[in-house]
């Protein structure tokens, strides 16, 4: 009974509370490009970088926060500083569908030069970060770092493995809760919500009815840009701040659109989390939890690894092309590309 | 005649570089222009003449690279003898499983078919897994500092060019049954995918590789500088040029490459000219401008996208092992999206995409540009912030990153053509 616990303990501790952390990231963030698909139809390249320029917004201002002494007592200063990266990047990206993507709406372009046009959005804002904050890894999580050690759980529960809980981790799974919420909610019950899923499923249909286009794309963008400013920042908190890291989470988060159904927001949430936990399943060393749950007193020689941690992308693709060749709408019936 | 200027103009800045920075610096950047022109032009073939939307040119310009370190590394008979028939074992069980699979799949029907893929699937996994780790670890412990990999063949780097053509037209063979059916956004992820996972293996799996180690032993072909420099001939030519032998070896190697990768070029642009003017180039604008017209007249088109889908990716394979020979040395974490990708697309885009003469320019023009914006983003920065007070930090800070500022740049100058003048410099025609 003992080994039970502490195999899942030891699960718990390096596979489901991480996972459930990074997929909360990647959840949010492929929501606001589900989002982008299904009202402009376009996969936006941009994303990634667009949660850098939020994060790296809300970095700015939790220094500015701390150089006057403002703090969150036990919580992170960066939670305080997360309206002004929002409404930062809402205008950034109020100003690129402005300069950049109206344009193309305008003169009903191919999907293939949004796309491209994102890609130039992408260099932009990837130059903008890396000069204004630099290349180079900020850590900005402050406040208390745990909220249950590995040690006091032990204590506590008389086992051998323990389960920490950082702060960030908590967070990240609290916040994402509340902000899916909350889109729901929107998308379900008010007008504005009712008028995009309307848009987004049939266009012309939408405009007969006497839905304004503009607001709706207006809306979507300040939606997706409030998205990527908190996945940014709570994955920044998580983990650390590197204008690249933020650039490869693009590949992730594009899967768990796709995973799930592109144009569907359930299931860029689900597909966030089918992404992180076979990230994390298959690149996890099972030696000590076979060793608990197996024949008593036998470990295995090897690590009895799947893939070594560096094939962490590579996962993500896989499945993604699984899913491809299985079910091309996705696990809920998104749309076909 | 128009064309003629441009090129003429590109010479020009060419030539400014070597006058007013140094000769060696622009020769390097010349060199690099050329091996971008090649690429350029791989990917026009894929999007200009298919409009398939590759964004995973990093990718197979790796395998190119690859292909410079096993044509040319010294090959290493210690590490042979310790692993290499594991590693041949592996690859004989690797097949054995596929040929498994296949088997189930054409023999078993129902459920009873997928389960038993499914347990084929894993428990052959484990199975090839079983062989190949004792293999690798044997093969990495053999004088890890120096090689710790099985080396390459020896032979000439120049080969290379071939094989990597070669290498990276079997990765595409591979990709484009996965992904091309797919629609135009779903291929590009696809494609971004897999070069990041070509990346991933090739830093990772030490034995072929040495991974993140980097292969830095490659041989090039042309004389080195210091051999230059022993050779009577060569010290006679530059006497009677009245020039410093150092410094005239130095630009004699890389006039060296210059010519070479001129030579591959001028060949490959040949041959795509032919390519387009020919009842295949008519048939493939054909599918790209109306796909289901010539789908209907009776054309392959899923067999014609997969061909150009080779043929693009394996130019762009040449000059990934041109661009290692260049180097000698081969270093999988220098491989970024942002310079091996995306890049390229601002050099086609700009260009003109559908032109194979606007995509070589694109090339020269977009990695001068590159360049030299890496040079001059300090200066101008400099200029900006002349205002401000020099102790200040923000001041220090932006100087610091401003070579960061050709990013930027580059996103703009495709923004801007992408709006006012889609078509790109050289429109097609």
């Amino acid at each position: 009974m003992t080994d039970l616990l502490n195999a899942l303990a030891l699960l718990s501790n390096f596979v489901i509370v991480p996972g459930l952390a990074y997929g909360s990231q990647l959840a949010l963030g492929a929501l606001g490009v589900t989002l982008i698909y299904s009202i402009l139809r376009f996969s936006n390249f941009a994303h990634g970088d667009t949660m850098a320029f939020g994060a790296m917004l809300t970095i700015l201002a939790t220094w500015w926060f701390q150089s006057m002494g403002i703090s969150a007592g036990p919580l992170p200063t960066a939670l305080l500083a997360l309206p002004i990266g929002i409404v930062g990047t809402v205008l950034f990206a109020l100003a690129t569908d402005r300069m950049v993507y109206r344009y193309y709406r305008k003169i009903k372009a191919a999907n293939i030069v949004l796309m491209m046009a994102s890609v130039g959005v992408m260099f932009v804002m990837n130059g903008i970060v890396r000069v204004v904050i630099g290349p180079g890894e900020q850590r900005f999580a402050d406040g208390e770092r745990f909220i249950i050690r590995a040690r006091e759980f032990k204590e506590m529960t008389g086992l051998a493995e323990g389960i920490s809980l950082r702060t960030t981790q908590a967070i990240t799974v609290v916040v994402a809760v509340i902000v899916v919420a909350l889109l729901f909610w929107f998308l379900q019950k008010s007008r504005t919500g009712k008028a995009m899923r309307a848009y987004a499923d049939n266009e012309d249909l939408a405009l007969l009815s006497g839905i304004n286009p503009d607001k709706v794309v207006l809306v979507a963008w300040i939606i997706a840009a409030t998205l990527a400013t908190i996945a940014g920042t709570l994955y920044g908190l998580d983990k650390s701040f590197k204008p690249f890291t933020y650039f490869q989470l693009l590949l992730p988060i594009f899967a768990a659109a796709i995973v799930g159904g592109i144009g569907n927001p359930l299931g860029a949430v689900a597909g966030g989390f089918v992404i992180a936990f076979s990230e994390m399943g298959i690149t996890y060393a099972y030696k000590r939890f076979i060793g608990y749950i197996g024949p008593d007193g036998w470990v295995p020689d090897g690590l009895v690894q799947l893939l070594s941690t560096d094939y962490k992308f590579a996962v993500s693709f896989m499945i993604l092309v699984l899913v491809l060749l299985w079910r091309p709408t996705g696990i809920f019936r998104g749309k076909v590309l | 005649m128009r064309n003629i200027i441009l090129f003429g103009l590109m010479g020009l800045a060419l030539v400014a570089a070597g006058e007013f920075q140094s000769w060696p610096f622009a020769l390097t950047i010349l060199n690099l222009c050329l091996i971008s022109a090649v690429m350029a032009l791989g990917v026009n073939i894929q999007w200009g003449y298919a409009g398939i939307f590759n964004v995973g040119i990093m990718g197979f310009a790796a395998l190119g690279g690859v292909a410079a370190v096993l044509v040319n590394a010294a090959p290493v008979p210690e590490a042979w003898a310790a692993g290499g028939a594991g590693i041949g074992a592996s690859l004989l069980a690797a097949l054995a499983v596929i040929g498994l699979i296949v088997l189930i799949r054409k023999k078993l029907s129902g459920q009873l078919r997928r389960y038993a893929t499914i347990a084929a699937v894993i428990g052959g996994y484990f199975a090839v897994r079983e062989v190949y780790d004792p293999a690798v670890a044997a093969i990495e412990a053999i004088d890890p500092a120096k090689t710790g990999y099985l080396g390459g063949l020896g032979l000439p780097i120049i080969f290379s060019w071939a094989v990597g053509g070669a290498f990276a037209a079997g990765g595409a063979w591979v990709v484009g049954k996965v992904a091309l059916g797919l629609r135009s956004d779903y291929l590009a992820i696809a494609t971004l995918g897999i070069s990041e996972i070509i990346i991933a293996v090739l830093k990772n799996e030490d034995w072929l590789t040495r991974g993140v180690k980097n292969v830095s032993t490659l041989k090039p072909d042309v004389p080195t500088a210091i051999e230059l420099q022993g050779a009577d001939w060569f010290l006679g030519v530059a006497t009677w040029l009245d020039a410093d032998p150092v410094a005239a070896s130095g630009i004699a190697v890389k006039l060296f490459y210059a010519v070479l990768f001129a030579l591959v070029l001028a060949g490959l642009m040949w041959f795509a000219e032919r390519a387009l003017k020919s009842p295949w180039g008519r048939m493939m604008r054909a599918i790209r401008d109306n796909r289901d017209a010539a789908e209907a007249m009776g054309k392959n088109v899923t067999r014609r996208h997969l061909q150009t889908f080779v043929i693009g990716s394996a130019v762009v394979g040449i000059a990934g092992a041109m661009l290692t020979t260049m180097d000698a040395q081969f270093t999988p974490g220098s491989y970024n999206p942002l310079r091996f990708t995306f890049l390229i697309w601002v050099m086609v885009i700009v260009g003109g995409s559908g032109n194979n003469w606007g995509s070589v320019l694109g090339g020269f023009l977009i990695w001068f540009v590159w360049i030299e914006a890496e040079r001059f983003g300090p200066i101008v920065m400099e200029l900006v912030t002349s205002g401000m007070d020099p102790e200040s930090p923000l001041r220090t800070n932006l100087l610091d990153s401003a070579a960061h500022l050709r990013l930027f740049l580059m996103g703009a100058i495709l923004l801007l053509v992408l709006r006012f003048s889609p078509r790109g410099l050289i429109p097609e025609k």
